[in-house]
């Protein structure tokens, strides 16, 4: 925390004449040796360090992967296979990239559902939680140029698919879209700023996420009960070697899955269309972007009415942005004083109802919105005719043999006549997303600023210690 | 240091100097803007980029009923061999059905002599609600109304391209094109 004093001493007569010239080895050894943190910090309170270990593996086996892709439309696809079949151990920096994009957004999920849980955004740390939110946001920039580079059918038809977001704003969409492609469609010269940028900005995630952990120092970590450290003495312990230890656990154990994800189902998270080399002529017959997006895809396509002049693509985008953009501001729409919903009995079940919420959402993100969920009756085939005197009608047949035998004798009679099909009403992938888009953006503007005033705390403990030893703890007897 | 005993040279000038703070200002302001401007401009289209925007295509060859396919600068175009019924079920189209109203007739461009070419539809290959292709004839899906189908989100388009069901806001925009001879046509982006 800021206004602890430094415990610094340097021992040799290097670090003493370093010290009095950049003094760096004082800064980790305040922040990460002898930095107060809360004692009760528990395994959700990991996810800070293994985020870390993700950035760094990323950086580190993406800078091996550029040394041998190609960023061409004509070469990108090989070289990606050459990476995998030729290229020493490539198979295996690849593999730990691709899987380690998916790993990265398990661990900030949890990090962040984490935050909401316990209440770490509100006051002190909403610049904290701020500068998460903007992580986040490069992070989902990073995948989703990175998903490009492959250049496979997903890669060319979900950029196609983001870049028309833009062409929904009025006035400048169309300029903006084609200034980001580079030309009148997503092609070579896309594929190479793309590359350029997916190099950019996990440096740049680098550099706030340094302002994240500056931001952390300042007020301290949050911790499960939500309460401020009073006591430093009796509320908090030193960074190293109890949460160095505890977070080099959590590490490993995340490692493991990691590991079993690379060697055993490199490809489970993927998508199969993706092992196509792109082809503008043909669209995927569905497009979905990796797993951690679907949320905000299934918010963008769940909208499909106008709202006053906002047409419904205008609409579903800024619902999309809309989604996260509430992030940012969410220190200032939870009015409550108590941070841990752990105290927060009520708000605790809208909370977990949120987190069912989103991975439903991701449900309907990877489903077909026509698709029904729950059926209700059952599909029917209509014949429209307009026979030679020019009356139009239309027939509905249960079987496909009896509305082809209808269909035929109209056409024998000089008519022209079609057949399609007319889907049951039922309650549709469609319509639970909109519910749940409906839940989503109900919990930030309204059940959280609402039940802030009114839920009554239950059990908020008075400080860290007392948390951890009960009220009614005998007073701790000195070691002899 | 009392001001009395401030020399005449050492006294501050306020006005020289906000007039400093200010050049000074519009200087740095305008230099970031000229560096900036190219550091923008250079993601537009380049030359030959812009260049390769259009192409000419013999139409000749479309067997009835059924589409080619063409990409100009990337973008796909669909060319369509409109069979009788088809032109039929297009041109007889009550206009309040439609939520993007063009007729069958405004969709065409002319041949070099003056009349129309029902049978032969150009029209941009690119969904107008996020820019997949849709499938048609060739891929065996239609949709409901006999056109083209956009397998991603679900639009469906009529026989002259117009949308009909689905999220799509706009009917596939018919490009710049025209009729160099009968048989070929030549399309601009």
């Amino acid at each position: 925390m800021s206004g602890h004093e430094s415990t610094y001493k340097p021992a040799s007569g290097f670090t003493k004449w370093l010290d009095s010239r950049l003094p760096i080895i004082r800064l980790a050894h305040d922040s990460f040796v002898d930095f107060p943190t809360p004692k009760n910090l528990n395994y959700w309170y990991t996810f800070g360090g293994i985020l870390a270990i993700c950035l760094a593996i990323q950086i580190i086996t993406g800078v091996v992967l550029a040394m041998h892709y190609t960023a061409s439309v004509s070469e990108a696809f090989g070289s990606v296979e050459r990476i995998m079949r030729d290229v020493p151990f490539g198979w295996l920096v690849r593999n730990i990239h691709m899987v380690g994009a998916s790993m990265f957004f398990l661990a900030v999920y949890v990090h962040m559902f984490r935050g909401l849980y316990y209440g770490s955004y509100k006051a002190p740390r909403e610049v904290l939680w701020i500068l998460g939110c903007v992580i986040f946001l490069l992070m989902m920039a990073t995948a989703f140029l990175g998903y490009m580079l492959p250049w496979g059918q997903m890669s060319l038809h979900g950029a196609n698919v983001i870049i028309n977001l833009f062409g929904a704003i009025p006035l400048v969409g169309e300029g903006i879209q084609s200034w980001l492609m580079g030309g009148p469609s997503v092609g070579n010269q896309t594929l190479n700023r793309f590359f350029s940028l997916h190099y950019l900005l996990p440096f740049m995630i680098a550099g706030v996420v340094i302002l994240h952990i500056w931001a952390l120092h300042v007020p301290g970590n949050n911790n499960p009960t939500g309460v401020e450290v009073q006591d430093v003495k009796k509320d908090t312990i030193p960074f190293h070697p109890y949460y160095t230890v505890k977070d080099g656990f959590a590490i490993v154990v995340f490692l493991m899955i990691f590991a079993v994800f690379v060697f055993y189902a490199p490809n489970v998270l993927g998508h199969a269309d993706n092992f196509i080399e792109a082809n503008p002529l043909v669209t995927p017959a569905q497009i979905v972007p990796e797993w951690y997006l679907l949320p905000f895809y299934a918010i963008l396509r769940a909208i499909t009415f106008d709202l006053g002049p906002i047409d419904a693509k205008l609409l579903g985008v800024l619902f999309m942005f809309g989604s996260i953009a509430v992030l940012f501001v969410l220190p200032w729409l939870d009015t409550a004083k108590t941070k841990s919903m752990r105290y927060r009995p009520v708000a605790k079940q809208f909370f977990f109802g949120f987190v069912i919420s989103c991975l439903l959402l991701g449900w309907c993100g990877a489903s077909n919105p026509d698709d029904p969920l729950i059926a209700m009756g059952e599909d029917k085939l209509i014949v429209s005719y307009i026979d030679t005197a020019g009356l139009e009608g239309t027939r509905t047949f249960d079987e496909y043999e009896a509305a082809a035998e209808f269909r035929d004798e109209q056409q024998a009679a000089g008519a022209t006549a079609s057949m399609a099909v007319k889907k049951a009403p039922a309650f549709t992938f469609k319509i639970l997303s909109q519910i749940l888009t409906a839940y989503y953006f109900a919990y930030f503007l309204l059940i959280l600023p609402i039940l802030g005033l009114r839920e009554k705390p239950k059990g908020e403990p008075d400080s860290i210690h007392k948390s951890v030893l009960g009220d009614h703890a005998p007073a701790a007897v000195p070691a002899e | 240091m009392s001001d009395s005993n401030t020399t005449a040279h050492e006294a501050v000038d306020e006005e020289r100097r906000d007039f400093i703070h200010i050049a000074a200002g519009a200087a740095a302001v305008a230099g970031a803007g000229l560096v900036a401007y190219p550091l923008v401009d250079q993601m537009n289209a380049a030359g030959d980029t812009k260049a390769a925007s259009s192409l000419e295509v013999d139409i000749s060859k479309i067997p009835l009923g059924g589409e080619i396919r063409v990409l100009i600068g990337g973008k796909p175009f669909f060319l369509r061999h409109r069979t009788v019924a088809e032109i039929s079920a297009a041109a007889s189209v009550v206009m309040s059905k439609l939520p993007d109203p063009e007729t069958d007739e405004d969709r065409l461009e002319p041949l070099p002599d003056g009349t129309l070419n029902p049978a032969i539809l150009v029209t941009s290959g690119a969904c107008t609600h996020l820019g997949c292709v849709p499938v048609g004839p060739a891929q065996g899906a239609v949709g409901d109304y006999g056109g083209w189908y956009c397998p991603c989100h679900g639009s469906h388009y009529d026989t002259s391209g117009r949308i009909r069901k689905g999220p799509a806001p706009k009917n596939l925009p018919v490009p710049e094109y025209e009729y160099v001879t009968p048989t070929v046509v030549k399309i601009s982006l």
